[in-house]
């Protein structure tokens, strides 16, 4: 992982909690998280069937706010920020001067701004490019006295309604919008949705009532703690891409198949970093490009394994790679060349002196169940 | 029959010239949910401390080592279908492979079972 660093492990405020509930902890994006509870497959196969909760505090939660803020981020990034109404949710990448993905987050719109969730890892480095690019009209407030967790899966809906009341009913959200609601009669910004595929909801509140609503959506019988273990094979066979991993500043947009952050308007005004490469991959292709591999036999192909042309060259890697607890064989994210890209393309992958096949598979490798309602 | 371990934790149960290899108990608790196991075939030479299988689990792969050295007389085939037998049956069923002795002196050095729970309790 990317993750290492010379720095102090800190904990997070369900630190405790996790340990009490028997979690195994290892050191992630700098900080001591719960790798799995009772076991891996058995976390992620409840999660797909009932609903699994995720403790994803070390993600960076930020406001920005003030004069010119669209504008500001318009700036930095290819979303149609203009365009997000109150209450919606766009995926976004935060791109470099030639288009390579600084990171992915998610921009909501509040009354007061745009909150602005960021991946763990990086969350120091956005928030230095942020302020060395945004201007002194607009304030980032990063909270870092909240906690943000994570309940997915098909039952998701049914055990978080028992705690929360609003303005507006929780059954008005739905896929990528969010409201200002109570859990358990503290004040939260809810959103519908999450990094496994399936329907669910995150959950931000203040860090002081963590401990109190994990332990009251675990009272719930539809659910269990999940560990990072279990998200990140879920969030593997749902297709999306892990920063650090399946996205860095080598990779743009195109080549990360995730041309659908790129707003209509933003590409054809342009103003945004790299505009003119990523047009360019857009209209020319991309010279490698992200896809799904379902690999044969049972051994799992892990980030770091090689994609091999027909003299046994590398053109490509694996960047991300796993046995899929719900499909029982190993998947895998590779950036192959353009013409290796198609659906039903053999792949022939080298990793520890050893030959492995793969076959281009369209992703998700599994069916996404997001909740989706009209506008 | 005698029973050893390694530091590495793997086990080996020994019975004249002939051993029995796996993993402990220990190991796949730390290891997870394991998906796949790749044993040495019959015929096979190992050496002391050198990879003689691979096991992966969810999260990563993880070389196994020869205890001892000497040559593989069979494996065991039921991992191919059911890896997750290591989790269930790790110091049973969930056996790797069998081997011939090369040399018995190596046995010399290697932990009982309560040097091996004491070993664990240090880590």
């Amino acid at each position: 992982m990317s993750e290492e660093q010379d720095i102090p492990i800190q904990t997070l405020p369900l630190d405790g909690w996790h340990r009490a509930q028997g979690a195994r902890m290892v050191p992630f994006a700098g900080y001591s998280m719960p790798i799995q509870y009772e076991g891996i497959i058995a976390e992620h196969l409840w999660t797909r069937s009932s609903a699994g909760l995720f403790d994803v505090s070390h993600m960076g939660q930020l406001l920005l706010s003030g004069e010119g803020v669209d504008e500001a981020l318009e700036a930095l990034l290819p979303a149609d920020v203009k365009g997000i109404g109150l209450g919606r949710m766009r995926y976004s990448l935060l791109l470099d001067e030639e288009g390579g993905i600084l990171d992915d987050l998610m921009l909501s719109r509040w009354l007061g701004g745009i909150y602005i969730v960021v991946n763990g890892a990086v969350k120091y480095d956005d928030i230095a490019h942020f302020h060395e690019h945004l201007p002194e009209t607009v304030t980032l407030n990063h909270m870092d006295d909240r906690a943000l967790l994570a309940l997915q899966g098909p039952k998701a809906f049914d055990a978080l309604v028992r705690h929360v009341t609003g303005d507006h009913p929780l059954a008005a959200l739905g896929f990528m919008t969010g409201g200002r609601f109570a859990i358990g009669g503290v004040d939260a910004w809810i959103s519908r949705s999450g990094y496994t595929g399936e329907d669910g909801f995150e959950i931000s509140i203040p860090a002081e009532s963590a401990e109190r609503i994990a332990t009251l959506l675990c009272g719930e019988p539809e659910v269990k703690p999940i560990g990072l273990g279990a998200r990140d094979s879920l969030r593997l066979e749902a297709g999306l891409p892990l920063y650090g991993h399946d996205l860095d500043p080598g990779t743009t947009p195109v080549a990360a198949d995730l041309g659908f952050a790129l707003s209509k308007r933003r590409r054809e005004e342009g103003g945004f970093p790299g505009h003119a490469r990523i047009m360019r991959e857009r209209a020319d292709g991309p010279a490698t490009k992200r896809v799904g591999l379902a690999v044969e036999g049972r051994q799992p192909v892990r980030e770091g394994a090689v994609v091999l042309d027909a003299d046994g060259g590398e053109v490509g890697k694996v960047t991300s790679g796993g046995f899929s607890p719900s499909l029982q064989q190993p998947i895998a994210m590779a950036y192959v060349p353009a013409a290796m890209a198609a659906p039903g393309t053999a792949i022939r992958l080298g990793q520890r002196g050893k030959i492995f096949t793969g076959t281009v598979t369209p992703m998700p490798f599994v069916p996404h169940n997001y909740v989706r309602k009209g506008a | 029959m005698t029973l050893y371990f390694t530091k590495e934790h793997e086990w080996i149960a020994v019975d004249g010239g002939s051993a029995t290899v796996g993993i402990t108990d220990y190991a796949q608790a730390q290891l997870g949910d394991i998906v796949f196991v790749e044993v040495p075939v019959a015929g096979t030479a190992v050496e002391k401390g050198k990879e003689a299988a691979v096991v992966e689990s969810v999260k990563a792969a993880s070389d196994v080592y020869a205890p001892v050295s000497g040559t593989v007389t069979e494996s065991n085939g039921a991992l191919s279908d059911d890896p997750a037998l290591v989790n269930t049956a790790p110091e049973s069923d969930g056996w790797f492979f069998k081997l011939a002795l090369a040399d018995p002196s190596e046995l010399d050095g290697l932990m009982d079972a309560d040097g091996y729970k004491a070993f664990c309790e240090s880590l």
